[in-house]
């Protein structure tokens, strides 16, 4: 194991607060590993025998486990994960254009990191979002209502290392580590922080008010 | 004309939408301290009452579910709330989570009080970071109001509840692929029988919700079983989320009674973008088989969907003008699948691997007419016979589309191209050349 | 006494009755359709389905119609198609299989297609071609010619799983077989499903393979210590169960077609158990071994070492002629005749039997069968030994044996029958471990017990928990070599383990390895007679049992007579028509030794024994005494000792009988004929040379004289060991107690020639635990350890969770040959120091 002392002890409380979540040690490998990828930067063969010990499997069934969900990278992923919905309703909508134009200002094509690390594209499938297409997920933040334009912009963004701010989420993105860390369970602070709501959401509650429809008691 | 009935979404343009004060200062949590008052078997009982119908998808009835529950033997059962939207097109549960928590959460104490549960989990895909940070707030916030944890509200009953973020498989939203990745594998689905509410986590008897179902949950309490019954159909009771994407003026979430149709709801929406023509839709996510401009009347509930040879499924209303190319459209579904297929059985494996391959080339303007004819051979060959619904889902939209489309489909083979400008069903403008044609595929 | 088998069948068993294409059939309740289907000889098309693996419905190839009746009773079609492999049959029901629905054809054809789109078509190169069950059912069940002309997928191939298994992931079908088999029934999760959808595809984690950027983890500490990943005892079987080519071994990679092959049924060499294999060989070779279906013993499982170990039978060694040594002192080819008449010459004179005076210088011969002998041969050569020689000094046990032992195996085993049988241990509430471990000195037993794991209650007595033992989820008795009997002891009435042995069922599994601990045995005689608990004695070796029966022990006659009995000797020698038998108490296998090193003898008779395998120094004795015969199959260290050497057959070239732990006899036929004839029709011919007609010449004869003399009467019986278990040694400062046992897969001479499974082997380590480790001044690395004016050993050395104060190496691993090196027994005291 090539983890630190300190990077192994620290690995070792958070596993240990995850596993308290569940009344089977299994179930805790989720979470393990988006924890280990938290540390990092991608689920590395360190990370899989750190999981296969924590919940005593073999390192072939916790990688049956990590090679089966998409979020789970095997390389060095970049700090934002920058992903473009092309299922069918946002590529209609203009998704294959908006990757197209990404693809090419970042160089790289889909599970492919920039040069200099800073993003990783991929090719989304729906994102539970398609009221807003075309959408765009940065860190798994959203990104609503994507031209080119507006998609180049959180690019370039993230490119000259200024903040990148999303549709709807937090302030700005945090990096990707930052987000696995949270997807492992822990609280980051930031879930007071709001962009506000864009109109889809609230479209037919506002026709209801209009309507004086609301209260159906 | 039908109202509009925000129930769900009443809270949702408030300021701080998602926070517990917010929720109780509109009467949150009222409806658990008059559930905790109740018989358990009560609750379950209005529920059945109610007529709610499993909002998830499958519309099957909540109440009965839960009443499918074997006897106390003593052992822990569980609830587990199904927050893996991920179904193309749908896109109700995603903004609920993340405008309104806490009726989730209230639901699921109310639920798990009802069933017997001292340990509930709500599984949420991991691809939504602000959800799942507003979840685990709202949970801790619940707990320490005193909603959740030890001795709710002085009732003697006691609560845990696990907010548990899933890492990217759309199989994991059906319910036994869901249990499996709960308990920490790859997400296949199971063997049924036994059924998860005989042998669901960890072998013991466990409900399996969706988001929405279990939401709804409160206002039936809180507003009774009457309420709830007089909204909706004869056999589709109460409001549900009408989620609206695609080519109208204003997509979004209409929440309404069920029996809405599309017309109204589109109206409601500021009619088609730009005034075009309806060419098809799907009433329930990519896995319903199409309807056309034929099914606007049609009313948006489980018996008239499916007696229109299609399904209410979840609501997710994907509405394409005149401009879409169907086999562009049903490509890229069917891409989906192939990508989403978690391989265990070969219908589905193979299956969704070779219509990928044919449609590409149809797309492209290399099918043939055997193409269209095996399309619908290998739907044959997957419909009924994979081990779970995706596979099933799979052939919806291919099926119907040929059935509808034909002759798009053999213009393609005929001009040996897609005659169809991508560039126009765009929501902004762009040039289309040979070289973005070829990036697009 | 009526077994609890018996008691069930007395039972009456709930039936249900349905109708599969028209037929009626009645079965148990609970049995599937496609078992069922399969009784009126229906065949429903199949790959995931296995009769010994849970139900997994994953390949959708047995897909039938199926109506049932309802809650009214009436007869309602399911909508769609199910699979026969994971529906139960209902009372009532009525399934229409391929034979009778067009619906089922159209959706069985279906899926074969769709099976065959991403399928190579490997057939031409493929080892499964000619036995295959998708080749088979794509031509009963499946379409003629394939629709799909897109691009199939592709994987790299083969890729090696071990040295053994290659994987082919092109050809897999992902029936999940092999990963349901390895995770089910043997407990070695080391493959698993990667990837998902059409990428799909069987492995272990390789991070190549599954592109994961990374460096090498994996060291000495990784959970199974073999550095490569599929590492189980029992992974050949995943070829044997895989419906295609996907997964093959090394070992018969290429090497022939089916067509080509001749099958024998036998029984494994290997170990105690008497597994039923399939012999397949080709004009005379060996090409391969699988396991034959034998519900009763080993189901349809064998072990690697079962599976792969053959070629020791036919090296560039094997022994075709019979060799004599010449007067310029080397060995030289003779004919039989003039062996035979070499051999009792010599033999006569070393036992001074020549009426001349120069038998009164003669010592004696001692005879060394081997423990690789089948029952037949273990008769002849006490016989031969007793008649012919005139000597009690005639010992199978060439390894850890003591006085004690043999009386409790002439008490208390020999003449006993069937015993505790695979069924018992299945069924027993409790287990307890004594001196055995399950995987490696168990085999087919460890899988059997793995059976009822949450069911049954396991126990171990051991140093440590060995991974075989945890993955029995065994509970352990920390115990130190020479500490069995006081653990046993120490198991008092009233305690938990005591009541767990009391129940109904419980078994109590005795290893060879406590012959060195005195007082163990007797302890445990103890044990069982207070709580009630049923003994089983499982040795390692395929020939123990037999001989125990057979009476090749110095101290045991046929059928558990105590050779110091007069009576005993009587009957015997009446049965065999001689005036008496031998009255000297004869020595043990290491005594056998001592004296021939010593002098004491003038001759030996060596069976197949491999000197390293000995603490006693063999070769010392073989070249003090005067006259040595071995019979053996190849040229080895003991036949280039020898004055004649005689040519045996490997238990493939001869008949015979092996009588496995559970005292059941395990017979086979001669599988390969040749010229090669038994240990026990060499000594026949000996014994005519000698001027005595032995009747040890064929198997019948021998088995006729066994059921004559029959088992042991009341007075003649051996007596049953006493005694008390003595102090253990201590360890202190740098002398640690050594533990030692085999692994399966090992140096062991049966395991030669055979590179592939030996690159199976777990990596030889040393284990400490860590509070010795500390105290000695182990830190990771090396520990050497040695005994004076012996050898040393040095190894790599793995902290572990163990008893303090001993040492626990492989017996005969790579690096790692305790009894040669260091020349003492487990329980000895060793010397250990860390670092180089």
């Amino acid at each position: 194991m090539t983890y630190d002392a300190d990077a192994l002890a620290q690995l070792e409380q958070d596993a240990a607060e995850i596993l308290g979540r569940y009344p089977v040690k299994r179930s805790a490998l989720l979470p393990l590993l988006h924890l280990v990828q938290s540390v990092d930067g991608y689920v590395s063969p360190d990370g899989i025998a750190f999981c296969a010990n924590q919940v005593d499997l073999t390192s072939a069934e916790v990688s049956a486990v990590a090679t089966f969900y998409t979020q789970y990278k095997r390389r060095p992923n970049g700090e934002y994960q920058v992903g473009v919905c092309t299922n069918t309703l946002c590529a209609i909508m203009g998704g294959d254009e908006i990757w197209r134009q990404v693809s090419e200002r970042c160089g790289i094509g889909h599970d492919e990191t920039t040069a200099d690390g800073k993003i990783t594209l991929e090719r989304l499938e729906c994102n539970a979002a398609c009221d807003y297409a075309p959408v765009m997920m940065v860190n798994w933040e959203f990104f609503d209502n994507m031209t080119p334009d507006r998609a180049l912009r959180v690019v370039d963004d993230i490119l000259e290392g200024r903040d990148v701010v999303p549709t709807r989420g937090p302030a700005k993105v945090a990096p990707f580590k930052e987000v696995s860390r949270v997807l492992a369970g822990f609280e980051d602070g930031r879930a007071d922080e709001d962009q506000g709501l864009g109109e889809p959401t609230v479209v037919g509650l506002k026709v209801a008010r209009e309507q004086g429809w609301e209260d159906a008691k | 004309m039908t109202d509009l009935t925000p129930v769900l979404s009443a809270t949702w343009d408030a300021e701080q939408s998602w926070k517990l004060g917010t929720y109780e200062n509109a009467g949150g949590y009222g409806a658990l301290k008059k559930a905790l008052g109740m018989p358990p078997a009560d609750i379950i009982q209005a529920v059945k009452d109610s007529g709610l119908r499993g909002r998830g998808g499958a519309g099957f009835p909540t109440g009965m579910k839960w009443g499918f529950l074997p006897p106390d033997d003593g052992k822990p059962r569980y609830l587990v709330v199904n927050a893996d939207e991920s179904e193309p097109g749908t896109c109700k549960d995603i903004p609920t989570m993340l405008s309104a928590p806490h009726i989730l959460v209230e639901g699921v104490a109310i639920t798990s009080f009802a069933i017997g549960c001292n340990h509930a989990f709500i599984y949420l895909r991991g691809e939504v970071v602000h959800v799942y940070r507003r979840l685990l707030q709202a949970v801790r916030e619940a707990y320490a109001a005193g909603h959740l944890g030890k001795n709710i509200h002085g009732s003697g009953y006691d609560l845990d509840v696990t907010v548990h973020a899933g890492a990217g498989a759309y199989i994991c939203g059906e319910e036994t692929a869901l249990l499996d990745s709960l308990e920490g594998r790859r997400g296949q689905p199971r063997l049924k029988p036994p059924f998860p509410a005989v042998e669901g986590l960890y072998a013991r008897p466990t409900v399996v919700n969706n988001v929405e179902s279990i939401s709804s949950v409160p206002a039936i309490i809180d507003r009774g079983v009457e309420w709830f019954t007089s909204l909706g159909t004869e056999r589709s009771k109460g409001m549900g989320l009408f989620s609206l994407s695609g080519h109208v003026e204003r997509p979004g979430q209409y929440e309404a009674p069920l029996g809405i149709t599309l017309r109204e709801l589109i109206d409601m929406a500021g009619g088609m973008r730009g005034g075009k023509e309806l060419k098809f839709w799907t009433p329930g996510g990519s896995s319903t088989p199409l309807f056309t401009a034929e099914h606007l009347d049609t009313p948006l509930d489980y018996e008239s969907v499916g007696a229109a040879g299609s399904m209410l499924g979840t609501r997710a209303l994907q509405i394409f003008d005149e401009t879409t190319c169907v086999v562009r459209a049903v490509t890229r579904w069917t891409e989906f699948y192939k990508h989403e297929s978690c391989g265990k059985c070969t219908p589905c494996r193979e299956g969704t691997f070779w219509l990928s391959q044919i449609l590409e080339r149809l797309e492209d303007g290399h099918g043939t007419d055997a193409d269209i004819q095996q399309l619908l051979d290998t739907c044959e060959s997957i419909l009924g016979r994979a081990f779970c619904a995706l596979g099933d889902g799979a052939t919806s939209c291919i099926t119907s589309s040929v059935k509808l489309f034909r002759e798009e489909y053999e213009q393609h083979v005929s001009e040996r191209r897609c005659p169809f400008d991508h560039a126009a069903s765009a929501l902004f403008e762009y040039e289309t050349s040979q070289a973005t044609e070829e990036a697009h595929a | 006494m009526t077994s609890t088998a018996d008691k069930a069948t007395a039972e009456a068993v709930e039936t249900v009755t349905l109708t599969i294409d028209g037929k009626e059939v009645t079965v148990p309740k609970g049995t599937l359709i496609i078992r069922a289907a399969e009784q009126v000889g229906i065949n429903i098309p199949r790959f995931c389905d296995h009769p010994l693996l849970k139900p997994a419905g994953a390949c959708r190839q047995c897909l039938v119609d199926v109506a049932a009746p309802d809650r009214e009773g009436n007869v309602r079609p399911f909508p769609k198609p199910q699979a026969s492999c994971t529906m139960t049959a209902m009372d009532g029901m009525i399934v229409n299989t391929q034979d009778t629905s067009d619906d089922a054809k159209k959706a069985q054809e279906g899926v074969m297609e769709l099976l065959l789109i991403n399928h190579p078509l490997d057939c031409p190169v493929c080892d499964k071609g000619g036995e295959c069950p998708l080749q088979n059912q794509a031509l009963s069940h499946g379409r003629p010619e394939s629709r799909f002309i897109d691009v199939k997928r592709v994987f790299e191939k083969p890729l090696p799983l071990s040295s053994e298994i290659l994987l082919d992931r092109e050809r897999c079908i992902l029936c999940q077989r092999c990963t349901r088999f390895s995770k089910e029934i043997a407990g070695d999760a080391f493959i698993d499903l990667q990837n998902r959808g059409a990428m799909q595809q069987i492995g272990t984690f390789n991070e190549e393979v599954l592109e994961f950027d990374g460096y090498e983890p994996i060291g000495v500490a990784a959970e199974d210590e073999s550095g490569k990943a599929f590492s189980s005892y029992y992974s050949g079987n995943t070829v044997q169960i895989c419906p295609v080519g996907a997964l093959t071994s090394a070992a018969y990679r290429f090497r022939s077609r089916p067509f080509d092959l001749v099958s024998s049924a036998g029984i494994s060499e290997h170990d105690s158990s008497g597994a039923a294999l399939r012999t397949d060989h080709r004009r005379g070779k060996i090409l391969r071994r699988l396991s034959d279906n034998d519900p009763v013993v080993n189901e349809e499982w064998i072990t690697d070492k079962d599976r792969f170990a053959f070629a020791w039978q036919n090296l560039s060694d094997r022994l075709e002629r019979p060799l004599v040594r010449g007067e310029d002192g080397e060995l030289h080819e003779a004919s039989w005749p003039d062996a035979i008449a070499r051999a009792a010459e010599g033999l006569r004179a070393a036992a001074g039997r020549t009426g001349t005076p120069a038998d009164k210088k003669a010592k004696g011969v001692g005879v060394l069968p081997g423990g690789r002998v089948t029952l037949e041969d273990a008769y002849a050569y006490q016989k031969f030994a007793r008649v012919a020689l005139g000597t009690n000094d005639v010992d199978v046990r060439t390894r850890a044996a003591s006085d004690e032992e043999q009386a409790f195996l002439g008490s208390s085993v020999a003449g006993t029958g069937l015993g505790v049988t695979f069924a018992d241990l299945e069924k027993a509430p409790t287990v307890l471990l004594v001196g055995f471990e399950p995987e490696d000195e168990g085999g087919v037993v460890f899988l059997r017990l793995r059976k009822s794991v949450g069911r049954q209650r396991v126990l171990t007595v051991a140093p440590f928990l060995s991974r075989g033992a945890e993955k029995l989820s065994a509970s352990l008795i920390e115990t130190a070599p020479g500490g069995e009997g006081a653990a046993l002891a120490a198991i008092k009435s009233g305690s938990d383990s005591a009541d767990a042995l009391a129940e109904q069922g419980a078994v109590i599994v005795l290893g060879e390895r406590l012959a060195s601990v005195p007082g163990a045995l007797a302890e445990a005689l103890r044990l069982a007679k207070r709580t009630g608990a049923r003994l089983a004695w499982i040795p390692r070796r395929a020939g123990e049992r037999g001989a125990v029966e057979a009476g090749a022990l110095p101290g045991l006659l046929p059928g558990g007579r105590d050779a110091a009995v007069d009576a005993a000797r009587a009957t015997v020698a009446q049965a065999w028509g001689v005036d008496a038998l031998p009255g000297t108490a004869g020595r043990d296998a290491a005594g056998i030794i001592a004296a021939a090193a010593a002098g004491d003898l003038s001759g030996l008779v060596v069976g197949g024994v491999t000197p390293s395998d000995l603490t006693s120094d063999l070769r010392a004795a073989l070249e003090r005494v005067d006259f040595v015969v071995s019979l053996e199959v190849r040229r080895t260290e003991v036949s280039d000792h020898a004055d004649v050497v005689l040519p045996v057959a490997p238990p493939s070239e001869k008949p015979g009988t092996f009588v496995n732990w559970e005292g059941r006899l395990r017979g086979f036929a001669t599988a390969i004929r040749t010229d090669a004839i038994s240990d026990h029709r060499a000594l026949d011919f000996l014994g005519r040379e000698l001027g005595l007609d032995l009747k040890v010449g064929t198997v019948a004869d021998v088995n006729e004289q066994l059921a004559e003399l029959g088992a042991a009467g009341k007075g003649e019986r051996v007596k049953a060991p006493t005694a008390k278990p003595a102090k253990a040694a201590s360890a202190s400062g740098d002398q640690l107690v050594l533990a030692s046992w085999h692994l399966l897969v090992d140096e062991g001479a049966l395991q030669d020639g055979e590179p592939y499974l030996a690159g199976t082997g777990r990596t030889a380590v040393a284990r400490v635990s860590s509070a010795t480790a500390e105290r000695i001044g182990v830190k990771d690395g090396v520990v050497t350890v040695s005994v004076d004016r012996r050898g040393e050993i040095e190894l790599p050395v793995v902290v572990t969770d163990m008893v303090d104060g001993v040492v626990w190496l492989p017996a005969k691993s790579p690096g790692s040959w305790v009894a040669q090196e260091l020349g003492v027994e487990p329980g000895a005291l060793v010397t250990v120091k860390g670092g180089i």
